[in-house]
C-alpha cells in the first residue's frame, strides 16, 4: 500500500490510494488461466462510473469505456453491452443486485464512481465484484488531476486484469515506434510515441534525419535509437520528458541495434568497423565500453536476459544468420536456433519474464517472414505470426503479448500488430501514419 | 553505355549531313555568300571529369548476390574503372553506400550494407586509391532504388552505390 502510494506520487499521477472496504482473497471461481492456449473471453459488466456534474458524468462514461476497451483488446474479456444492464449503480455504495447481473451471464462486475474532491482533484474509485460469489475481489480509489483520468482508467484495467488472471497487466504503458510517410524509395521516418491503446499520440522528431529501431529504457523516460543525423548513423539517447538527444559515444564506424540492459544503466549495441559488426556494451554512468564479440561475422541485435546475466544476439558466423546466447561478459556463445528448414533467424528479444526469446525468421524456401518464440535453450520453438514481411517483435511488460510490424509487398503499407503468446488475438494498432519498429514501454512507474 | 555510343554516332552523322548540305546549296545558287566555316565535330556527352561522366560512363553501381558481399567479375571491372578515374582526378572523394533488398531484417541489413560498402572501399584501396578519399555508409534496406517485390528489383537494390564529391 505504502509502496504503491510512493510509486504513484513519484509518477506525478499523485495522491490518495485507498483500499475500499476489506478485500477478501480473490474468489477462485472468477479466474482465467491465460497460460493455456485459447480461452473463452470472460463476460464482464462495466457500467458507466456515475458522477454528479455533467463534466464528471462524461468522465465516468469515458473511464468505463477506456477500461472496457483495454480489457476487450486483451482477448481475455468480453465487456457486455451497457444497454442490457438491469440495475443502475448510482454510487459506489449501492449494493449490486447480483441476481440481475447473473441474468446477463456477467461473471465480473466493475462498479465505479467519479467525484470532485475539496482540494480540486478528482477521485476515481472502483470495486471489482465476483458476480456469482457476490464478493468484492478488489477495490481502490485514485485521487488525481482531472487531466490524468485516462491513465487512472488504464491503472484500473490493469488491476482488474491482474486480479482475475494472476498476472501483472500492461495497459498503463506506452509504445514508441517509427512513423513512416512519403515514397518507399525515400521514406520519411520519425520517432513517435503513444499510449498502448493509441491515445496521446505525438511525434518526437521532425523527420529531417532518418531514425530507426527505438527501444524503451526499462527504468526511465528514455529511448535509445539509431539516427542518421548529419548522415552519420549512430546510436542516440532521447529523453521523452525533456526532449534532449545525445549521441552515445564517438565511434569510427556505424553504431546500431541498441537495447538497454534490464537495470537501465547500460546499452548493448553493434559497432561496425571496416565491414565487420561486433557487439559492445556501454555503462551509461561511466561510459566505459566492453567488447562482447570479436568475430568476422555480423553480430547484431543484442538483447539482455531480465537478470542481466546473459545476452542473446543474431550472428551469421555459422554461415547463415542464427540466434546465439552468451554470457553478459561475452563468454560462452552458444547457438540456439536450428529450425526445421533453411531459415534465417533474426531480432532475438528476451521476454521480461525470462522464459522465452521472441524472434523473426525468414524462410527463403517459402518466401515468408515469421514471428516466433523459443526457450532460451532453443527448444519449444513456436510460430505466432507470418506474412510477406513481419519483423521486430517487442514484448508487453508482462511477457504475454508481442507487438511487431508488417509490411505489404511492393513498397506497401507498414502497420503495427499485437498478438498473444498463445498465437490468438491478433490486433492491429491504429496509427495516424504507416508504422514500424514498435517498442513497448515497461509498466509506468 | 551502348546508348551513349549510339547517340555519339547519331551526332556524328548529323554533323556530316550538315557539312554536306551547304555544299549542294552553293552549287545551286552561285550568288549566295560563302557558307560559314563548319566547326569540326566535337564529342558530345559529359566532360570526363564530371559526376555525370563518373555515374554514366564509368558506372557508379555494383551489384551483389542475395546475402552476399563478394565482388564478381563485372563488379571488379567496374571498380577498376572507378579507381582509374579517381586516380586521374585526385581532388575527387567518394562515398560508397551499401544497400540491401527487403528480404532481410532491418538490423542485419544495416550490417550487410556496411559489409558491401566496405568490400567496394577495400577493392578501390587495393587498386591504389588513397583510403582517406573513401568514405562508407550503410543504408541497409532503407533507401531502395525500386520497390517492386520481385527478384529483378531485389537484385537492383543489392548494390554498392559510389557517390562522387
Amino acid at each position: 500500500m505504502l509502496k504503491a502510494l510512493t510509486k504513484i506520487l513519484r509518477a506525478g499521477v499523485l495522491a490518495v490510494l485507498a483500499v475500499l472496504l476489506t478485500v477478501p482473497p480473490a474468489n477462485a471461481q472468477v479466474r482465467l488461466d491465460i497460460t493455456r492456449g485459447r480461452v473463452e473471453p470472460m463476460p464482464i459488466a462495466i457500467p458507466v462510473f456515475p458522477g454528479n456534474t455533467d463534466e464528471l458524468k462524461q468522465m465516468g462514461k469515458d473511464v468505463a469505456e477506456v477500461i472496457a476497451k483495454d480489457l476487450e483488446r486483451s482477448g481475455l474479456f468480453r465487456p457486455l453491452d451497457q444497454k442490457a444492464f438491469l440495475q443502475e449503480l448510482t454510487s459506489l455504495d449501492v449494493q449490486p443486485r447480483f441476481a440481475d447481473w447473473r441474468t446477463l451471464a456477467a461473471q465480473a462486475l466493475v462498479q465505479g464512481s467519479v467525484d470532485m474532491q475539496a482540494n480540486g482533484q478528482i477521485r476515481i474509485a472502483f470495486r471489482l465484484w465476483d458476480v456469482f460469489g457476490g464478493q468484492q475481489m478488489e477495490g481502490k480509489g485514485f485521487g488525481t488531476d482531472a487531466a490524468n483520468w485516462r491513465r487512472v482508467a488504464h491503472m484500473i484495467a490493469d488491476l482488474i486484469y491482474s486480479t482475475i488472471t494472476g498476472e501483472s497487466g500492461y495497459f498503463d504503458t506506452r509504445v514508441v515506434y517509427i512513423a513512416e510517410s512519403g515514397p518507399a524509395i525515400n521514406r520519411v521516418k520519425r520517432l513517435a510515441i503513444m499510449d498502448q491503446d493509441g491515445a496521446n499520440h505525438r511525434y518526437l522528431t521532425d523527420g529531417s534525419a532518418l531514425v530507426l529501431t527505438p527501444r524503451f529504457s526499462p527504468t526511465g523516460p528514455e529511448i535509445t535509437y539509431l539516427s542518421y543525423f548529419r548522415n552519420i548513423p549512430r546510436v542516440y539517447m532521447f529523453n521523452i520528458d525533456t526532449g534532449r538527444q545525445e549521441v552515445l559515444g564517438d565511434f569510427p564506424g556505424m553504431t546500431y541495434a541498441p537495447r538497454f540492459s534490464p537495470d537501465g544503466n547500460g546499452v548493448a549495441f553493434s559497432a561496425a568497423l571496416n565491414g565487420n559488426s561486433d557487439i559492445y556494451s556501454m555503462d551509461l554512468r561511466t561510459r566505459r565500453m566492453v567488447r562482447l564479440t570479436d568475430n568476422p561475422a555480423i553480430d547484431t541485435s543484442p538483447s539482455f536476459s531480465p537478470t542481466g546475466d546473459q545476452v542473446t544476439f543474431a550472428s551469421d558466423r555459422g554461415g547463415t544468420q542464427q540466434i546465439y546466447v552468451m554470457n553478459a561478459d561475452g563468454t560462452n556463445p552458444q547457438r540456439i536456433s536450428f529450425g526445421t528448414g533453411k531459415g534465417r533467424y533474426a531480432t532475438p528479444v528476451w521476454s521480461p519474464r525470462g522464459d522465452l526469446i521472441a524472434f523473426t525468421r525468414y524462410a527463403s524456401s517459402d518466401g515468408f517472414f515469421y514471428i516466433g518464440v523459443m526457450k532460451p535453450d532453443g527448444s519449444g520453438e513456436r510460430t505466432l505470426a507470418q506474412g510477406f514481411l513481419v519483423e521486430a517483435p517487442t514484448w508487453s511488460p508482462n511477457g504475454r503479448v508481442l507487438m511487431y510490424f508488417a509490411q505489404a509487398p511492393n513498397g506497401g503499407r507498414t502497420r503495427l500488430f499485437s498478438i498473444d503468446l498463445t498465437g490468438y488475438n491478433q490486433r492491429e494498432m491504429i496509427t495516424p501514419q504507416d508504422a514500424s519498429d514498435p517498442a513497448w514501454s515497461p509498466l509506468s512507474p | 553505355m551502348k546508348l551513349r555510343f549510339l547517340s555519339l554516332i547519331a551526332a556524328a552523322i548529323l554533323l556530316s549531313a550538315c557539312a554536306k548540305k551547304p555544299v549542294e546549296t552553293v552549287a545551286a545558287v552561285a550568288a549566295a555568300p560563302p557558307p560559314p566555316p563548319v566547326a569540326a565535330p566535337k564529342p558530345t556527352g559529359p566532360a570526363p571529369d564530371s559526376l555525370e561522366y563518373f555515374n554514366t560512363v564509368v558506372g557508379n553501381l555494383v551489384s551483389f548476390g542475395y546475402d552476399k558481399y563478394d565482388l564478381d567479375a563485372a563488379a571488379q571491372s567496374k571498380l577498376k574503372g572507378q579507381a582509374a578515374w579517381l586516380k586521374q582526378y585526385p581532388a575527387r572523394t567518394l562515398t560508397v553506400e551499401g544497400h540491401c533488398d527487403e528480404r532481410g531484417t532491418r538490423e542485419y541489413n544495416l550490417g550487410l550494407g556496411d559489409r558491401r560498402s566496405n568490400a567496394v572501399r577495400q577493392f578501390l584501396v587495393a587498386e591504389g586509391v588513397a583510403a582517406a578519399r573513401l568514405k562508407t555508409i550503410s543504408y541497409g534496406k532503407e533507401r531502395p532504388a525500386c520497390v517492386t517485390s520481385d527478384e529483378t528489383c531485389w537484385a537492383r537494390n543489392r548494390r554498392g552505390a559510389s557517390t562522387v564529391q
